[in-house]
């Protein structure tokens, strides 16, 4: 198994991928998109998913395509396994990215890159797509690095 | 039109609790232990338990109001609720619902109570083991986002960096509850004192605002109050202690899912803190004791800030161990030692020492004290909070 490119060791909980409401995201994230829920009515972004527009109330809501570029809005860098597959492996930063290009919504991932990469509110950082074909059903993350 | 309102309407006129245990050292069963806090809870009250018309809890208490009104053989059951929300977001509404029943008619008794023993069940700091995340969950579980601690650390991270507040802030509000619980027999860490060297030498639990003393312990017991009408309060036992204000919800869209609520580094307090002082006619400056739910030391300086009680650009001053400690700070906080030191009691054991503060009788007595407040659990969503007062204050 190749696991030295993820972010967290494998045997955590699985996304469930194939939910009506959110199974267009995860398809595009296996194709390398960040797709999000944007209203047919009111033409905002929303994240996440969810039947009606909390806006306009309309429930035509589509998918849009959107830069996976955003900003650090906040972080946390867990020290104490709260899952057995994470005995023994140590901190790990989870980060909340804000899209400004896309209403503002923010999106969790873990920040990956350079070891010991700092984050910092209002970073730059830009999506990586973590494919995890080993698992039954594939599935990829959508996972954060710093830009420049 | 008569106004709509609790203040001075309902009383707590009994409290109760069991002993409490460190987590999965309860000889007793989850039910055994609600049931002894509600028969204390009756006794001190002087009130026969098979009067008890009704039960009010939250957090998704597994002892069933109708399981207990058999057991104890209660006449009749006219009330029966469960606050939505998990932990101790719900403690401060538990006791407004069961005001606003006896208040309204619906029932004329009511406990409101919580009980735990979690070493009977799945743990709260754990996180979740099944194999799939459904739901909002898809888009935490898979990054190591699981537990309680971790769904809020990033709104403290958000707000003490935003407002330039250091991590001795959080470390007073600890040691404050630590200071208090060392006079106190019930509570779990009686003999088991903090200090500044010991706090900052305790392992990360999440960085950058979460050490070890930063996070509530898990504890078996159970706890209860019971509430009546103000005219009943009045020929029991004890001096009545009243309802002034109560307040539960929301500000627009905090639970907005995967991080997304607008106004996101906050307590989920800002409407629900401004709801209660319009009840309870009073401000911030009229609270002479506080308890504040320790979930997390964070989520306390939040509620404290979302209850006008300290301004974010003082909180470095301000939140010194000194002021916090009975009798003689300036903003007695967690005067029995709290979730994190009394025990975690889900906050029902604040609203006790609440009581026990107003009717003078707490173990670290704040001077003639005649408004109480309790903040329940921070950070979820809803959350509450609670004003009490004594006759004077009506
Ligand atoms: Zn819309």
């Amino acid at each position: 198994m190749s696991t030295t490119n993820h972010a967290l060791p494998p045997g955590l909980p699985a996304p469930s991928t194939e939910e009506p409401l959110s199974a267009p995201y995860w398809k595009a994230a296996r194709e390398g998109r960040l797709l999000v829920q944007k209203c047919g009515g009111c033409g905002g972004h929303q994240w996440g998913p969810e039947w009606i527009c909390h806006r306009c109330h309309s429930f035509d809501l589509d998918w849009a395509e959107v830069k996976p570029r955003g900003r650090i809005y906040s972080w946390e860098t867990p020290h104490h396994p709260v899952h057995p597959a994470l005995n023994g492996h140590g901190p790990y930063t989870i980060v909340l990215v804000e899209l400004p290009e896309a209403d503002n919504i923010r999106m969790i991932g873990n920040l990956v890159g350079a070891p010991g990469a700092e984050p910092r509110i209002e970073a730059e950082v830009e999506a990586v797509f973590e494919p995890n074909d080993e698992a039954s059903p594939p599935y990829t993350l959508v996972q954060w690095r710093l830009v420049g | 039109m008569t106004e709509r309102t609790l203040r001075g309407k309902a009383a707590i006129a009994g409290i109760g609790e069991t002993t409490y245990y460190k987590h999965g050292q309860s000889p007793d069963a989850e039910f055994k232990l609600a049931l002894k806090a509600v028969l204390a809870a009756c006794a001190d009250a002087g009130i026969d338990p098979r009067e008890v018309d009704g039960f009010a809890t939250y957090g998704n208490d597994r002892s069933e109001a109708t399981r207990l009104a058999a057991a104890l053989g209660i006449h009749e059951l006219r009330f029966s609720n469960m606050h939505w929300g998990g932990g101790g977001g719900g403690v401060a509404a538990a006791v407004a619902n069961a005001a606003a029943a006896v208040h309204s008619g619906m029932a004329n008794c009511v406990i409101a109570f919580r009980s735990l023993a979690q070493g009977q069940f799945a743990r709260y700091g754990k996180g979740a083991q099944a194999p799939m995340a459904m739901g909002e969950d898809a888009f935490l579980w898979p990054y190591g986002l699981m537990s309680p601690a971790q769904r809020f650390a990033m709104k403290i991270t958000r707000f003490l960096t935003e407002n330039g507040i250091r991590h001795e802030a959080l470390r007073s509000i600890a040691l404050a509850s630590y200071h208090h619980a060392q006079s106190n027999p019930r509570a779990v860490m009686q003999g088991r004192p903090l200090d500044e060297a010991k706090y900052d030498a305790s392992r990360w639990i999440i960085e950058p605002f979460h050490r070890l003393f930063d996070c509530c312990q898990e504890n078996d017991g159970a706890a209860a109050v019971l509430v009546v009408p103000a005219d009943r309060a009045k020929d029991l036992p004890h001096p009545p202690v009243y309802l002034l204000g109560a307040a539960q919800g929301g500000h627009h869209r905090s639970a907005a899912p995967v991080h997304n609520a607008p106004h996101y580094a906050s307590a989920h307090f800002p409407t629900v803190a401004r709801n209660l002082y319009e009840m309870a006619k009073c401000g911030p400056g009229d609270i002479d004791v506080l308890q504040a739910y320790e979930n997390f030391t964070g989520g306390v300086l939040l509620g404290l800030v979302e209850h006008g009680l300290v301004k974010p650009e003082e909180a470095n001053e301000f939140l010194v161990k000194e002021n916090l400690l009975a009798p003689t700070g300036r903003m007695p906080l967690n005067t029995s030692g709290g979730n994190l030191a009394e025990c975690y009691m889900h906050g029902l054991e604040l609203v006790n020492e609440a009581v026990r503060q107003l009717r003078r009788t707490a173990i670290n007595q704040v001077p003639d004290p005649e408004i109480a407040m309790v903040i329940g659990g921070p950070m979820v969503t809803p959350v509450s909070s609670l004003i009490l007062g004594t006759e004077g204050t009506l």
